[in-house]
This record gives structure tokens, sequence and C-alpha cells, in this order.
């Protein structure tokens, strides 16, 4: 449903992505690894819209019936209305505004409210505590909390591709566990998942397939199983234990 | 040897800049001369102002307040003593005093620049624009306080019949100076600290540097240089008006340093040029097609344009090839 | 000094508060979401009273509606200068926007002398509106008390938009975190226009107020005002809208008392004092009372 085809981004005057190409296929979880520097997160926000491609396609198929659009030049409102929502990391929840009020910005551009009312009750049902904290301020609550809101409010968009940076930042092991639980449970409900993460181990666990980056390149891809089985992936991501 | 054709140039200038004052003081009416007179006070103000503004990055709307001062101790200085005891109410030795014109242009600097540091040692904690808010209730403070004084300042009606002292040659020596100063410091390892701060305060402090020491003295010495430019102004126009320096003048002055590039001495010379020359052209236009306010307005479009689409103004921060000092890539900062 | 002359001085310092909170609001609203002073904000205060003084005095509209044309040409010159001068910039250092407001500021009040003349123009209300009540020891005219209900409402209704609908949601999340609000899908050029809009349209209608109350208008008028409310926003918290409102009251007050409290010597030095209090709030509590942090983007 994604097509990145030989993408080349600058930040500033740092040429950060030099020619990555990859490709997500309808109802996968593809991850995203590589050490610091790589441009992981260039690469998301350069999908999401916050940057823009010097050269190459970012092609998106909203669903399986409709034309493939190039989406490299949009905005990221235009972006968001198309179906990919995206979930930066230090997650970026407004720490100022209510939980509920998080939720719903989520779904800005949504207008029947009869059906942001049931997405908002099945995220509630994943994340009983945002329900018991729906008045609080966003920012009183713990780090694994603003995750589930971080992603809570990025599903409330009603994504077919959700882009994830980083979840598990900060986050205790315990947590990180149920998060990546979810993570699947909503993948299996039809959502496309793309995920960057440090936790290489916990990714090629959860991921179908992955890609590794390596300063602005694509170095290595893989299924999950053909990735940590690779020697070098080992050596420089799992920490040599298999 | 491109040091000695780089000296020969400054030689060069210089020369050619004397008989240029010589020729204009012969050969050019009054009117003339009076123009090319405020231009050289607008290029002590301009360039002063980006010592504090341009090589520092302190962003000081307080400059009119700093030339008020100055401008105000130099008249009270030099004001006859048979005035003073028909309209001022000074203490005895002040009453009996009547200076010089130099020594009361010097002190009148020096009290601009004590009022900087003691100004300076609080206010210039603060950053970005909340530090141009707090220089422009500096400079409305001064305003007040002069109005009100009125024993010794006339209050709103200001002092006149000042003795014309200021001529081209005394306006010209200041530039020279002006610019060799701040010319000196650019090129110094004091400018480069200066400049360092601009950039980044915390890399800077990092490398040694005393943010706090070098920030009061980029301010205090622009207010040396715009106290001495207060008293050149109020002896060319014989008559001081607490009026005179009020916001307008501080954008005036900020317009100059923008628009030629902030941190660029060629380009606040030139542009206090074009900024006099613009002013002059448009003086006649308002009062013969009774459009005051035109010339203001222009200078404000100029400086909007700027900002957007040339935010580093004409000359960046650098002087052009011929006249910066030969080293390492062009010569400049 | 009894205790009717003080409440009679504090009717007027709420009077002068109502107006500066209104015009601090604006200043707060663009502050927050932008994080750029708008220094041309006091200069709209002078385009509403004038735009008043066309409408009601020379062609004879009636008053509300007036009232209503005045929010209004308030919130299109506020777009005005959102679309011409910051949206260019947005993006640089802080004191790129405050100088090129500063330039707006100067060419408003130099368009004002160019087409009004630097001649203050008598401002009068009809009969109604100046009509003199007397409570106990205290007296105002009508027009006081309009000018404290109309601004009260006014800001109840900001405060209704701002946290009750959607777009002030979406303003509070741009203000927040300017990035993440596009991810949400929020057109933020929209979001930014209409913080100026709201802005400007409450200082457009303290220019009413104020030629209501003053009864006498130059196109210079709004400098000193708009200087004076962005010192109300300070001492609230520049970018909190009830800091903005608390601090107008406060300045009002304030100023009212240190003129009406101490011997009339010192009322010449209002505006010094003004500046001085702005200095000292800088200096002891940079982020005023209500203050977030203040972020800087240099």
């Amino acid at each position: 449903m994604l097509k990145i085809d030989d993408i080349h981004v600058y930040r500033g005057r740092t040429y950060v992505l030099q020619g990555v190409s990859l490709e997500v296929g309808r109802r996968e979880i593809v991850a995203l690894i590589g050490a610091n520097g790589a441009g992981k997160t260039t690469l998301l926000r350069t999908i999401s819209g916050l940057l823009r491609p010097k050269k190459g396609k970012i092609l998106f198929q909203p669903d399986s019936q409709s034309q493939e659009i190039d989406i490299s030049g949009a905005s990221p409102e235009q972006i968001v209305q198309l179906g990919i929502s995206h979930c930066p990391e230090g997650r970026g929840i407004f720490s100022r505004l209510s939980v509920l009020e998080n939720l719903m910005i989520g779904a800005y551009l949504r207008k029947n409210r009869n059906e942001i009312l049931d997405d908002y009750n099945s995220i509630c049902r994943v994340f009983p505590i945002l329900k018991e904290r729906e008045d609080q301020a966003a920012g009183s609550l713990s780090g694994g909390e603003q995750e589930m809101l971080a992603i809570g409010r990025a599903l409330m968009s009603r994504p077919e591709l959700l882009i994830l940076d980083e979840p598990s930042l900060g986050l205790g092991p315990i947590v990180v566990e149920s998060l990546f639980q979810v993570l699947s449970e909503i993948n299996s409900r039809g959502v496309t998942i793309l995920l960057v993460e440090q936790n290489a181990i916990m990714a090629l666990d959860l991921a179908h397939r992955a890609y590794v980056l390596e300063t602005g390149r694509v170095v290595l891809y893989g299924t999950s199983g053909e990735l940590a089985g690779n020697e070098d992936v080992q050596k420089a991501y799992l920490g040599g234990i298999v | 040897m491109i040091m000695t054709r780089n000296r020969l140039i400054h030689c060069a200038l210089f020369i050619a800049g004397i008989a240029f004052t010589a020729s204009a003081g012969m050969a050019l009416n009054e009117y003339v001369l009076s123009i090319i007179n405020f231009a050289g006070i607008f290029i002590i103000l301009a360039i002063s102002l980006n010592i504090t503004n341009g090589f520092t990055g302190l962003f000081s709307l307080g400059h009119p307040g700093f030339m008020a001062i100055g401008g105000y101790v130099t008249a009270i200085l030099t004001f006859p003593v048979s005035k003073k005891a028909m309209f001022l109410e000074v203490p005895p030795w002040l009453a009996s005093m009547e200076m010089p014109f130099l020594p009361a242009l010097l002190i009148g600097g020096a009290c601009a620049a004590l009022t900087a540091i003691l100004v300076g040692v609080p206010v210039l904690r603060l950053r970005g624009h909340y530090l141009a808010v707090a220089t422009m209730g500096f400079l409305i403070i001064v305003q007040v306080l002069i109005t009100n004084w009125e024993t010794v300042t006339r209050g709103p009606l200001g002092l006149n019949g000042l003795q014309p002292l200021t001529h081209l040659w005394w306006v010209y020596a200041w530039v020279v100076i002006t610019v060799y100063v701040s010319w000196k410091i650019k090129f110094s390892s004091y400018g480069r600290s200066m400049l360092a701060i601009r950039e980044d305060e915390l890399a800077a402090q990092c490398l040694g540097i005393n943010l706090f020491r070098t920030r009061v003295a980029a301010l205090a010495i622009g207010a040396f240089f715009a106290g001495i430019a207060g008293g050149l102004w109020a002896h060319l126009v014989t008559a001081i008006t607490p009026a005179s320096f009020s916001l307008v003048l501080a954008f005036n002055i900020v317009v100059m340093v923008v628009v030629g590039g902030t941190g660029s001495i060629t380009g606040s010379f030139a542009a206090a040029i074009l900024f006099s020359v613009i002013t002059e052209i448009f003086r006649p236009l308002e009062e013969n097609f009774d459009i005051y306010g035109i010339g203001e307005i222009l200078m404000a479009l100029i400086l909007i344009l700027i900002l957007i689409y040339r935010p580093s103004g004409i000359f960046g921060n650098k002087e052009p090839g011929v006249l910066s000092p030969p080293n390492k890539k062009g010569g400049c900062l | 000094m009894s205790g009717g002359y003080i409440a009679q001085q504090i009717v007027n310092g709420l009077v002068l508060g109502s107006m500066y909170a209104l015009v601090a609001i604006g200043f707060s609203m663009i502050y927050g979401i932008i994080r750029l002073i708008n220094f041309a904000h006091g200069d709209i205060v002078m385009i509403g009273a004038f735009v008043t003084l066309g409408l009601f005095q020379t062609l004879g509209i009636p008053f509300p509606v007036v009232a209503l044309a005045v929010l209004t040409a308030g919130g299109i010159i506020g777009i005005m200068i959102e679309r011409g001068t910051f949206r260019p910039i947005r993006g640089a250092p802080q004191v790129t926007g405050f100088i090129a407001s500063l330039g707006i500021s100067i060419m408003l009040q130099n368009l004002g002398v160019m087409f009004l003349t630097a001649q203050p123009r008598n401002f009068s209300f009809p009969d109604y509106l100046q009509r003199v009540i007397k409570i106990g020891a205290v007296t105002f005219r009508t027009i006081d008390a309009v000018i404290m209900i109309s601004a009260f409402c006014l800001m109840a209704l900001l405060m209704f938009l701002v946290h009750r609908t959607k777009l002030g949601m979406a303003m509070r999340a741009t203000a927040e975190n300017i990035d993440m609000a596009r991810l949400m899908g929020i057109n933020i050029n929209r979001t930014i226009l209409s913080a100026f809009a709201m802005g400007s349209a409450l200082a457009g209608i303290a220019g009413l107020m104020w030629g209501g109350k003053f009864g006498q208008i130059d196109p210079l008028l709004g400098f000193v005002p708009g200087l004076k409310s962005f010192v109300a926003a300070v001492i609230g918290g520049v970018g909190s809208i009830p800091g903005a409102i608390l601090g107008g009251y406060i300045l009002g007050l304030s100023e009212v008392l240190f003129v009406g409290l101490l011997p009339p010597v010192y009322s010449a030095f209002r505006d010094a004092f003004v500046f001085v209090t702005l200095i000292l709030i800088l200096l002891i509590l940079p982020n005023g009372i209500f203050g977030k942090r203040i972020e800087d983007r240099p």
C-alpha cells in the first residue's frame, strides 16, 4: 500500500536520506531498524509530509480499490486525510489539553460524530486507563499512559497506515511488553503498521518484515526471521545474543 | 603583500575623506552642508548601534535614550553662564561652568556609557525581544524624566539658543573615530567574542568568554558614541528637546542597521547616507503636497521587504573585499 | 482620603483595566501561537477608534451595528498583518518578528497621519451613553458601565471559543506544538489566522471604548495603550489568556491608584512607572503570574 521509490531528503544542508526505497504491504507490520542518525525519523517525517523530498516518489494506495497517489508533495493535513497517522518520537501529546481533548483532536478531520464516538469507546476498551483519566491534563499522565494516549490519538483518525516512532522509548519492560501486544492486536484488526524501534529484538519479534537503515541508505531487508538470523544484524543490533 | 595594499586603500579613503570634507566646507551652501552633517551624525549612530546590535546581537531600542543623555549633558555644560542664570536652576558649581566643546562632548559620551552600564547590568540578563521591549521601556523612562526635570532641562520646551559649535570637521572627525574603533573591535579577539555571543551563547561561554561583561561592554561602547552623536546633534540644530529622541528615531537607526546588514560597518555607513538622502528627498514632497508621513511609510516598507526577502541586509555581516583585512576566506568575520 | 474616593478610583481602574485586558488578550493569543510579539497590535486600537468615528458620527449608523463593524474591521486588519508580514517571516528569529511588526506599527501610524492628519478629533457618543450615574459616593457615565460589561461579555465569549469549540481546541494544540498539530490534520495557517483575527477584533473594539472614554482620538493614540497592554500581558504571563485579563485589570487599577493616591506631582511619571514595572517584572518574574515556562525559539 506504501511504496517509497528512491527518495532523497535534506535537513538544512545535511544530506540525510540518500536514496531510500521500501515497500509496506497491506495489513503488514514492517519494522525499520538502524543506529541513531541513520535517518529513520527523517524517513517517517517525510512520509507524513513534515519534510519534503528533493527527489523521489512516495506512492500511497488508501484502499485496495483506489489508485496509487504520489504524496511526496502533499501537506500533512492531506496525508492524514488519506489515512496515514503518524505517532512521533517523544509522543507529542498536547500536555495542556485534557486526555479526552487529545483523543478528539486525533479525529480532527472526521465529521461523523457517531463513528468518532464508536472509535473512542473501542480505544477506551483497549486502554481503560484513558477513560478513567479523560478529564485530566494529558501532561499529568505517566510515560506509559502518554504512549497509550499517543497511540489512541493516532487511531482516532481511523488510519489505514499507522506510523510509530520509537513507541518503547523510556518505558519499562513490562509496559513495553503489553504495548507490543496491543500493537499486534491493532494490526490484526486490519491496520497496517510501520514501526521504528531501537529495541530490535522486540521489533523483529512483532514485525513481519524489516528494513535496516544505515547512514541514509537501506542496507538490508527481508522477513523478520531472515534478519534475526543474519550475523551482521545480530552483531550490530541484537547484541550478539540469539 | 595584500596587507600593504589594504593599508593603502584605507589611507587613500582617509585622505579622500579629508579632501571631501575640506572642499565640501568651502564649496557647498548651508543647506547641503547641514544634510552632510546630519548624514555624518546618522553614520555615527548607525555604526555605534551596530556594535551593540550587529556584533553582539543585543537588540536595543534604547539608542536615542543614550543620545538624549549625551546631548543634554553636553548642552548644559556648554550653555553660556549668563543663559544658565536666566533659564536653569542648577547647583552653583554647574551654573558657573562653561566648558569648551570637546571635553563637554566627552563627558556627555561618558555619562551615556555610564548609564548604559547601570541599566545594562540588570537588563542585559534578558534575551531576544524581551530585551528589545525593556530597552524601549528605558527610552520612554528617559523621555519622561527629561520632560519632567524642568529645573535642569526646561521640560518639554527643551534648551534652545545653544552655540552652533558643530561643524563638518567635528562631525567627520567623530565619524572617523567611530569607524576606526568599531573596525578595530570587529577584527580583534574581542570582536570575535562578541560575534561568538551573537551566534551561540552557550558555546561562547564554554570558550571562556565572559558573557555578561562582553554584553555590557558592547552596550556601553555603543552608548558612548550615541552620547557623542547626541552632543553633536544638539549643537548642530542649536536646540534640544525631549521629543527629538523618540521611538521613531530608534526605529530609523534600527532600519539603517538592518538594511545595511547587521554586523557590517560598511553596510551601516552606506545605509545611513542612503537614509539621509531619502529623507531629504521626501521632506519637500511632504511639505508641498501635504502628505506628511510618506517618508516614514517608505522606510517601514523597505524594512519589511528586506526582512522578508533578504534578512541579512545588503552587506550581510561582511565588509566588501577590498576593505577587509586579508586572511581566511575573504577576510570577513 | 475617604472610602468613597477609593471606591471611585477602583471603578476608574476597572474601566481602564477592561480596555487594557481586551488589548492584552490579543498580544497573548498571538504570542502563544507563534511566539512572536505583534507590536502593531496597539495601532489596531487606533483603527478601531477611527472606524467608529467614521461610521457612527459621520454616517450615523446605529451604535450596535457600529460595534459589530468595528470588531470585523479589527479582525480584517489582523488578518492582513498576518498574511502580509508574519506569514512570510514565520520561523525567523523572534527579534525579526519584533522589528517587522514595529515597522507595521510605524506604517499604520503614518498612514493615519497622512490620510487623517495628526489633528486630534472630538469623539462624542450619544447622550444616553454619556448620562452620569451615581451609586453612593461613586459616579460614572453609562459608557463606563457599557465598557465594563461588554468587555466582560467579550472575554467570556472568547474563553468559550477557545475552550469549548473545535477551532479553539485546534488553536490550543497549535500553540503547544505546531508540528504535532499538523500531524493531526489541523490547518495551522487557518488556526494562526484565527488567532490574529480574534485578538485584533478585540483590540478594535477597545478602540471604540477608548474613544468613548477619553473623547478625543488621533492617529498616534494606539501607541501608548498598546505598549501598556503589552506590559499587562507580561504581568499575567505572555501566552496565557487568563493571565492577560488579570494583567490588564492589575495594570489598570495600579495605574489609576498610582495617580490617584500619590501627590499630584507624581502623576506626570505614570508612564515611567508603567515601564519600570515592566522591567522589574521581566527581571523578577519573567514568566508572569500565570506564565508557563517561556520557550525561547531564538
